[in-house]
């Protein structure tokens, strides 16, 4: 094997000893018959041609005049003093006396005992045109393809079901900056996707055109009402706005397992692993990244305040004792942010979340539909839940009793999605659909690239120095002008003081 | 009438349920059952069908050369070692000679080590000749047949013509006193000089324990489509190239170097049993000898072997049907090897991969120990039961003689 080989460099001077030098002394040492030196002179002489063309000339015609006549009877190898004399003049490091065949096949005597293939040097195959050939290579994305789809078939969630996603949306700055990091995630999901967009302000143009660029199938819902100003307005109002969707999933009987995804959130891939495993209703760990446009006075105070409690990364989700049961929930502690909260949206102050955010519940699509076949008896109907939407907070309240719901993420422990919320001020401009049409004015001209030649225009130097001075400079960029140009020998001496002279006082002004 | 009906509505029921059943491990395994030649012959038994002799031989045969170097027992030529152990202990063992079928001799002649760890093959001519010198002295059974019914493991570059290079394996050809017996070697190709009819072809070996502790999650997507590390030219001995793989490690290199979907380097990456899991396609070329430790570990981790090497015989041919499971590129086809390997169809990749997930498959290239059943050492066994039983003409008459003790290299001749 290869490895066994690598030996062979430091056996070799042994293996000279045995085969290739017994024939040299027979050449060398022995009477200078005209034969060797003949061979020697041709040698040279071949030595000085592959120098000049930079192959190797000579084995090559060595080879071609040989190989016919000598033919031992094992028909592959062939011993002859003058290639060995070569070979040592050659300095080559192979111990072997065999010589190297190009694939030549007057040499292919296959004899009984002698193997089909041939032992020797053999040519390096290189096709013209050794690059990736792009149809090619599109086959082979299609291969992978089609195997990790039959390894998803196999290992991954058998029978997945629908993802229906909720977003509830509105016109804003951020919105495309939120809703293309949304469409994008849901654009990788492997699964089947329903993508409900709830508007607020009604169903507009930009948001349709958004959403239909991610090629998912997508439900555009309109609320009338604007979104109002006040966090804990649009609180209630995007929680409204989820029962709405709600509601159709209920009236179209899609079937599949429900998330929530804001607009601003960020989701993972496995989270949508997560959700297939999902009975009847579970929960997620979510990551709460509240933050606040303020520097660090905010974060200081906060700190202080509260030590002790604050855990290093907020978390809402499910609590789990030892056995894997839900016994309580993690929510976000608002007690430091008391009085210094955000209270309308563009505000520089920390956003809170709720109490427990929507975005970290799953439910199964037919814990709301009027009718399902074994709908379990702790769920409220929607439509009951749906009349006293002012105090529906989370999914909670879809819930007669709030302990049958399942932690997921191995029992919480895992932070499949985080929560953020970044707004600018509710008046701030944007170009609508973020095209910019018509072009801007131009503010700034932008400025010639300066020939080598001429020296750089610098408007503020003339303004700057005196009249005399600036006559003195005129003269200095002309002298300086012509040195380039003509003999350098003579106007060099001028020309460095006069360049140093200029440089000196560009640095200055500048 | 009656009856009728009752033995209708029986079978309808019987069908109905062995349907179901058969559904049911269709969903779970999603491998396919491997028949060779020979038929469904990965999982026999060869306990009960074969018995087995192993003589004691002085431990300077075996294992003292251990002792002197344990590095024998890692490198992947330790299959002589274990499968001595393996015999030591086995249900096929007999101690008594007279109803053995198979004798085996404990010879470990891969285990003289250079520094760097590479076997030097130059005593092990001598070493072989002198345990047949004492078993045929010692025992009546070598004479009886001249070596028919014994078996020797011969795991080194070109196995029993004892040399790493080809052309000096070519030039010494077989030792001449194994004429007679049935070799074990990892080396094979067709019309070779090294490779005696009968023989049985075996992996190489290959670190169980260690292989099994790289195993990653089977869902991991496998996205790498051509996966290879290793030399493509051998600088040390080979520096212009031609020589080394007779070229066609250096025509992968040279047509797919830049090539996305090769990836091909000479790297010794610490994830390399990891990414051969996440590789769909594992080149598996020749280097000086055409067979490699990769077409085991492309094996057991589930990655199609692409094999390039001219009229390699694959190991226990006869059980695994090496042309469903593993792709065969001639070696003047390497420069096309990208258009070789995106022309197979989809549905064949598919399949050969769920032939690769087969149990038996990996276990018959392994060598666990403790030994496990349907593993390589049973394969082996399994190759020897099916020579039996031994044909008449094997046993000599009385003072006939067919090996010939003093043919060879003078230097064999020496004691050892």
């Amino acid at each position: 094997m290869k490895p066994s080989l690598l030996q062979q460099s430091r056996r070799s001077n042994s293996f000279r000893g045995s085969t290739p030098l017994d024939s040299s002394p027979d050449g060398g040492g022995a009477t200078k018959s005209p034969a060797a030196i003949f061979w020697l002179v041709l040698h040279g002489l071949c030595c000085l041609v592959s120098l000049v063309l930079g192959f190797r000339f000579s084995r090559l015609i060595f080879f071609l005049l040989f190989s016919t006549s000598t033919n031992s009877n094992t028909g592959l190898y062939q011993t002859s003093p003058f290639r060995t004399v070569a070979d040592i003049a050659e300095n080559l490091a192979f111990s072997t006396s065999l010589p190297s065949l190009d694939s030549s096949p007057a040499n292919r005597t296959s004899g009984v005992s002698s193997s089909g293939v041939v032992v020797g040097r053999h040519g390096i195959l290189i096709r013209p045109w050794p690059h990736p050939n792009p149809e090619e290579v599109m086959k082979a994305h299609r291969i992978i393809e089609r195997v990790q789809r039959e390894q998803r078939a196999q290992y991954g969630v058998k029978s997945p079901r629908t993802v229906i996603v909720v977003t509830p949306t509105y016109v804003r700055t951020f919105q495309t900056l939120h809703l293309t990091g949304v469409m994008h995630s849901l654009m990788n999901v492997p699964y089947d996707l329903v993508w409900i967009v709830v508007e607020a302000g009604g169903v507009t143009n930009e948001t349709a055109s958004l959403i239909t660029k991610s090629g998912l199938r997508t439900i555009h819902i309109g609320c009338e009402e604007r979104m109002p100003l006040s966090w804990e307005d649009r609180h209630r109002m995007e929680a409204r706005m989820r029962l709405r969707a709600l509601r159709v999933v209920s009236e179209k009987k899609l079937d599949g397992a429900v998330m929530f995804a804001d607009d601003s959130n960020m989701h993972s891939m496995e989270l949508f692993d997560e959700i297939q495993k999902v009975k009847w209703i579970g929960a997620v760990s979510v990551g709460i990244l509240a933050h606040s446009g303020h520097s660090d006075e905010d974060l200081s105070a906060v700190r202080n305040e509260g030590d002790e409690s604050n855990s290093p990364v907020p978390i809402q989700g499910p609590a789990c004792n030892s056995s894997d049961q839900l016994v309580g929930w993690h929510t976000f502690n608002s007690l430091p942010y008391v009085g210094r909260s955000a209270n309308y949206v563009g505000d520089r102050a920390t956003v809170l979340p709720r109490k427990l955010e929507w975005a970290g519940f799953v439910l199964n699509s037919r814990l709301v539909w009027k009718e399902a076949v074994d709908k379990p008896d702790w769920v409220k109907d929607l439509d009951m839940v749906a009349r006293d939407e002012a105090n529906v907070e989370s999914p909670l309240s879809l819930l007669k009793d709030s302990s049958v719901v399942e932690p997921l993420g191995s029992c919480g422990r895992k932070v499949l999605l985080w929560w953020l919320r970044v707004e600018a001020r509710a008046d701030s401009k944007f170009p609508s659909g973020w095209i910019i049409d018509p072009p801007l004015e131009v503010t700034v001209p932008a400025r010639h690239t300066p020939w080598p030649d001429a020296p750089p225009e610098l408007p503020t130097s003339e303004k700057v120095t005196s009249i005399k001075e600036s006559s003195e400079k005129r003269s200095t960029k002309t002298r300086t002008h012509r040195s380039r140009r003509g003999s350098r020998s003579k106007r060099k001496h001028e020309a460095r003081s006069v360049d140093a002279h200029v440089s000196e006082r560009h640095s200055h002004e500048n | 009438m009656r009856n009728w009906r009752w033995v209708f509505t029986m079978l309808l029921y019987v069908g109905v349920v062995l349907k179901i059943g058969a559904l049911e491990l269709g969903r779970a395994q999603q491998t396919e059952r491997i028949s060779g030649s020979a038929g469904d012959v990965l999982e026999d038994d060869p306990v009960g069908r074969l018995k087995v002799f192993v003589y004691e031989l002085p431990s300077k045969y075996n294992k003292k050369i251990l002792q002197k170097d344990p590095r024998c027992l890692t490198h992947m030529f330790a299959a002589e070692i274990y499968m001595h152990r393996f015999l030591l202990s086995s249900p096929v063992r007999t101690l008594n000679p007279e109803e053995a079928d198979w004798f085996y001799t404990p010879v470990y002649t891969t285990c003289d080590l250079t520094p760097n760890g590479l076997p030097l093959p130059f005593k092990s001519p001598r070493m072989m000749r002198s345990a047949i010198q004492l078993i045929s002295s010692n025992w009546p059974y070598w004479n009886r047949t001249e070596g028919a019914d014994h078996f020797f493991i011969v795991p080194h570059d070109f196995g029993a013509c004892f040399h790493y290079l080809e052309e000096k394996a070519i030039e010494r050809g077989i030792l001449h006193l194994l004429q007679r017996a049935t070799l074990v070697q990892t080396f094979g190709q067709r019309n070779h000089v090294c490779l005696k009819d009968g023989s049985i072809t075996v992996p190489p070996y290959a670190p169980p324990q260690k292989m099994q502790s790289h195993l990653i999650p089977p869902n991991t997507p496998r996205s790498i489509f051509v996966y290879f590390r290793g030399l493509f030219y051998d600088v040390g001995n080979d520096p212009e190239g031609g020589y080394y793989a007779r070229g066609a490690r250096a025509a992968v290199w040279e047509n797919f170097k830049d090539n996305p979907l090769f990836d091909i380097s000479t790297e010794h990456p610490t994830t390399y049993y990891e990414d051969m899991q996440r590789a769909i396609f594992c080149l598996c070329p020749l280097g000086w000898a055409p067979w490699s430790p990769r077409l085991v570990e492309a094996v057991i981790f589930g990655c199609i072997p692409v094999i390039i090497a001219d009229d390699i015989v694959l190991p226990f041919a006869d059980a695994i049907p090496w042309e469903d499971i593993g792709v065969f590129v001639a070696e003047k086809d390497v420069s096309n090897l990208d258009t070789i390997l995106t022309s197979i169809n989809p549905e064949v990749i598919l399949r050969k991969q769920r032939l690769l997930a087969n149990p038996s498959m990996k276990q018959a290239m392994l060598f666990p120990q403790p030994a496990q059943p349907g593993d390589a050492f049973h394969q082996i066994l399994n190759g020897l039961a099916r020579k039996l039983p031994h044909d008449r003409s094997v046993y000599l008459k009385r003072g006939e003689k067919v090996l010939n003790w003093t043919r060879g290299p003078v230097g064999d001749q020496k004691p050892w």
